[in-house]
């Protein structure tokens, strides 16, 4: 009895269960009972009663109920907290990735397995997008539906795959890179894990909600969002909890590379990832907010009877838009600046170089970051804003073009006189650079204005976006996963298996994403079912494109889980890799490291006599092997 | 020294840089040709579509080499500088060329530069205003469009414009965002609540084109298309008579409507079927027989079924056919329509949706 009793006080997934239906209950009930005080008709409204008794109440209790709030609870009540026992810290079983976790290893991979669980969900949307656009016509799925399949695939691979997955892979490395034994906030670091699922169930389970999945795009423009069914509360509230999620996970970063960097770690001498982390942090931290302001508004509207944004009524249409990109063009670069820091580290590790101009490395990434806040309105040359806007943000978007070029030829000139290893994170990162070039491109002719008033909402952006976030930032992702599966699992993937899929990916993702330029110039628009006659010769062969890159995933997957599985044992350091994850075993120890270990330089002095990174307290630095850092020497190869 | 060894460079292969550089300006040369020979845009019809696609050639121009110097820099770093099997040496510790550095800072600078100075005047060149514009009002709506002339005092659901004549389209909207293109025009303007948008267009070929939607309108999007002719001067005078005298013509004596030109007027026909107007909507229910399912739901809502197809019409939110989705319909119509007219557009209805199909 009492054991059952403790089941629902302590923290876990019972009481997450009693935390939801409580949540429910008290949210429900409030709303209910306002509207009965109001006097409104129904006074039990179906769509009152989802909005904050299953999204906004629901989750909070779940948030609650698992553990995220426990130890400040207890705090904030000025009662004794719980001695820190350890037990919330490293995974001793598989069970332990269910539980809420303070360690950043464990949170990582936390992470980067979710994310991957919406990557599927958000692939296997898009094939079934593919299946309806094979041909014209309608064939599978109804306009509604299909609308909701490409506003919901857009909104998981943002906001549930690509931003969180950087961050999982980041909270794995960058501390080990540091040489510090956590981040800074490690119950703030499971909070932020926790807040992820909740967001991409809401999305996910929108097309469940009456009237169907929010059907507006990722970008949820008013006042189409605002008299749209309920499904499109799923995203206004989604978006919050990830969004709250990557603040809060930003917030840790800073603090984090601010001031748990070991000994001798001078900003000057930090890994580019590190660098990537930083300014990437700084973007979430500053433009997030508004990502989140847009959506309240939505919500404001659409429950509360405001009218921000309806014209005539006081409200003004543009200003979504405005405020929207104001968030979601920095958040390009959310999505892709950890995937640069990601390729600097394969590229020089596999080039066996240092990164060629370390220090412009940096600090282009900060002019992306200044330059990137700059440039919102370049989503908007057709929108009918006023015009004078128009050409200075075309200047600076194309100027981006100065810091990312410095990015692109540097990576190419540690390519030159390198010792080149072409294991799969290479083989990607070295596709990465072609395709994110021609993302790159394409990026720039649709911010000539002109060109731009003629492809804007086209498929030519389908097919710009497509190579700077696949090309771009999932090859650095497949990239980062490959490079430090070593070091995550302990045990080394299947390289066959891992060039195949690289292959595969790299062939039919151009065969799928290369032809949408052609269609998207000769008058195709994007986010619709059907298309007329003229395009469709290059749409099933798209669709055909399609479903092989996604059947490539497939390869992807069968190798990680059977080489986590089934693989060879890893040794610390099968790659010779300079950087302190480097040095200490694969998996790494609970804590990170038995001894702080001290910087003496750089990260990347391939080929430099002599030249150490780190070095721990019980060696004598010159005793450390420039390639190995007290690793073995690699059986790998 | 304990340290890995660095790999020696074999000075005997030939000059490495120079032989990458000559394959990559081959390559370029074969890149830029091929990608300006593709027939890339819809039929050139108007004055400023010639402008932008001469300026995407001078994009492809300038991106083109950019792009095939990257691929031949990589492949061919690949293919030269290769670890052999068992190679475990490193490679030259370079850390960087500060020469090198501000060349691939400024080449890029100076190129974005010319093109955004570039990209400026065609900007101006094709929203410069011109003399003796011909002014059509665009509306849209969920989901279709109308095109207004006011000078002319004609409106209608085809967009029909002189050759040769510039014309002043100021954009609007009944309801929620709509994006008015031309492909063929290669010019497009976002009609916003509250907001009048203006663009400027010059026919230049006469031919059959179509108005696209850009921009995601709700579950109709992909279907809202409109018909553009542009004629000879002499044809769009005509065209503009007969729209003028259309009303009596097709009412036959008094000037009524008639039921069958309001619906396709309105843009009945972009969501609904009904064989008689042509209509192959598939938004909302079909109208091919709607004399009995106006029956059937108006005998359930106690209500007669001319009431009840009045009702749908005007207030459209009162009552949803199942299986369809709601607030869907828009709900302009009891304003923007006269009594009279939707007498006559519930009596044509009645009339040619008997159910036979």
């Amino acid at each position: 009895m009492t054991a059952t009793i403790h089941r629902f006080t302590a923290p876990g997934w019972y009481r997450a269960a009693l935390g939801v239906a409580l949540g429910f209950g008290i949210g429900a009930g409030t709303v209910t009972l306002i509207r009965a005080l109001y006097g409104f008709d129904p006074v039990f409204f179906g769509n009152a009663v989802v909005t904050a008794g299953a999204l906004i109440a629901a989750p909070l209790g779940f948030l609650i109920g698992i553990g995220c709030f426990d130890y400040w609870f207890y705090w904030a009540s000025g009662r004794p907290t719980r001695p820190e026992d350890h037990s919330g810290h490293g995974a001793r079983s598989w069970k332990d990735y269910f539980r809420v976790n303070t360690d950043h290893k464990v949170i990582g991979i936390q992470y980067i397995c979710t994310t991957f669980f919406f990557f599927v969900a958000g692939g296997l949307m898009a094939m079934v997008m593919r299946a309806e656009l094979a041909q014209p016509g309608s064939q599978f799925v109804d306009a509604n539906t299909f609308n909701g399949l490409f506003s919901v695939h857009a909104s998981l691979m943002i906001f549930l795959f690509i931003i969180p997955v950087f961050a999982g892979i980041a909270n794995f490395v960058i501390p080990l890179m540091i040489g510090a034994p956590d981040m800074a906030f490690p119950r703030l670091n499971a909070l932020s894990y926790w807040m992820l699922p909740v967001a991409g169930i809401m999305m996910l389970s929108s097309f469940f909600a009456e009237g169907g999945a929010f059907a507006t795009g990722w970008t949820a423009y008013a006042p189409l969002s605002t008299e749209t069914p309920l499904g499109q509360n799923f995203f206004t509230l989604g978006v919050q909890f990830a969004g709250a999620s990557s603040i809060a996970t930003a917030l840790n970063f800073l603090v984090t590379i601010i001031t748990m960097r070991a000994p001798g770690m001078t900003f000057w001498r930090m890994p580019l990832l590190v660098w990537a982390n930083f300014t990437t942090s700084l973007l979430v931290v500053i433009a997030t907010p508004f990502i989140a302001g847009s959506q309240f508004f939505v919500l404001f509207d659409r429950s509360l009877g405001t009218h921000f944004f309806s014209a005539g009524t006081g409200g003004d249409v543009l200003m979504y838009q405005h405020v929207f990109w104001f968030y979601s063009h920095p958040a390009v670069y959310i999505m892709m600046l950890p995937g640069f820091g990601i390729i600097s580290e394969v590229i020089s590790t596999n080039a066996r170089k240092p990164i060629f101009g370390y220090r412009m490395m940096a600090f282009s990434l900060v002019a992306i970051v200044i330059l990137g806040f700059t440039v919102w309105a370049h989503h908007m040359f057709v929108s009918g804003m006023f015009s004078w806007l128009r050409v200075p943000m075309m200047i600076t978007t194309m100027l981006i073009a100065v810091p990312t070029g410095i990015k692109i030829f540097s990576w190419l000139a540690t390519l030159w006189r390198g010792v080149i290893h072409l294991r799969t994170p290479m083989l990607f990162a070295l596709g990465f650079i072609t395709m994110f070039t021609l993302g790159g491109i394409s990026g720039i002719m649709l911010a000539v204005i002109p060109f731009d008033i003629h492809v804007s909402d086209t498929y030519f952006v389908v097919a710009h976006i497509h190579y700077v976030l696949f090309g771009g930032s999932v090859f650095t992702i497949f990239a980062g996963i490959y490079h430090w599966f070593p070091k995550m699992t302990g045990r080394m993937y299947d390289e066959t298996l891992g060039k195949v899929h690289f292959w595969l990916s790299f062939v039919f993702f151009n065969l799928t994403f290369g032809p949408m330029h052609i269609v998207g110039i000769d008058g195709m628009p994007r986010r619709v079912s059907d298309y007329a006659q003229q395009y469709a010769t290059w749409n099933a062969i798209i669709s055909v494109s399609a479903f092989i890159f996604g059947l490539s995933f497939l390869v992807f997957l069968y190798n990680m889980i059977s080489s986590w599985r089934h693989g060879p044992k890893a040794a610390a350091n099968p790659w010779r890799a300079h950087s302190i994850e480097w040095q200490v075993s694969s998996p790494p120890p609970i804590f990170n490291f038995d001894e702080v270990p001290t910087v003496v330089g750089g990260p990347y002095e391939y080929g430099v006599p002599g030249a150490v990174h780190a070095v721990f307290k019980e060696k004598e630095p010159a005793a450390v092997p420039a390639g190995g850092g007290g690793a073995p020497p690699p059986t790998t190869e | 020294m304990a340290e890995t060894p660095r790999r020696e460079d074999n000075g005997h292969e030939g000059h490495p840089f120079a032989q990458m550089i000559t394959i990559g300006v081959v390559a370029a040369v074969i890149g830029t040709a091929i990608t300006l020979l593709m027939s890339w845009f819809p039929t050139n019809a108007a004055g400023s579509a010639g402008k932008i696609d001469t300026l995407y050639d001078v994009l492809l121009i300038v991106s083109v080499p950019i792009f095939v110097l990257v691929m031949t820099v990589a492949i061919y770093s690949v293919w030269r500088f290769r670890a052999r099997p068992g190679d475990m040496s490193d490679g030259a510790p370079i850390h960087g060329n500060t020469r090198l550095e501000i060349i691939w800072v400024t080449i890029p600078f100076l190129l974005v530069t010319g093109l955004a100075i570039y990209g400026w005047i065609t900007l101006n060149d094709i929203e410069a205003k011109q003399p003796d514009e011909l002014v059509v009002n665009v509306t849209g709506q969920q989901f279709t469009w109308t095109f207004e002339y006011p000078a002319q005092k004609v409106k209608s659901p085809e967009l029909v414009l002189p050759v040769d004549r510039p014309v002043h389209f100021k954009v609007h909207t009944k309801d929620v965002i709509h994006s008015f293109w031309v492909p063929q025009f290669r010019l497009k303007s976002d009609a916003v609540p509250g907001v009048t948008t203006r663009i400027r267009v010059k026919p230049d070929r006469v031919g059959n084109y179509e108005v696209v939607c850009a921009e995601l309108c709700g579950i109709g999007h992909a279907t809202m298309r409109n018909r553009v002719r542009v004629l000879p001067k002499t044809g769009f005078d005509a065209w503009i008579a007969k729209q003028r005298g259309g009303g009596a013509a097709g009412g036959g004596g008094g000037g009524a409507p008639s039921g069958k030109q309001l619906f396709t007027a309105n843009g009945c026909d972009s969501c609904h079927t009904l064989a008689d107007a042509g209509a192959t909507g598939n938004v909302g229910p079909k109208l091919d027989d709607i004399a009995a399912a106006a029956a059937k739901f108006g005998k359930a809502r106690h209500e007669s079924a001319r009431n009840y197809v009045r009702e749908s019409i005007v207030d459209p939110r009162a009552f949803t056919v199942p299986g369809f989705p709601k607030n869907v319909m828009p709900t302009t119509f009891g304003k923007d329509l006269s009594k009279r007219q939707i007498d006559a557009l519930v009596g044509y209805l009645l009339r040619v949706g008997g159910g036979k199909g």
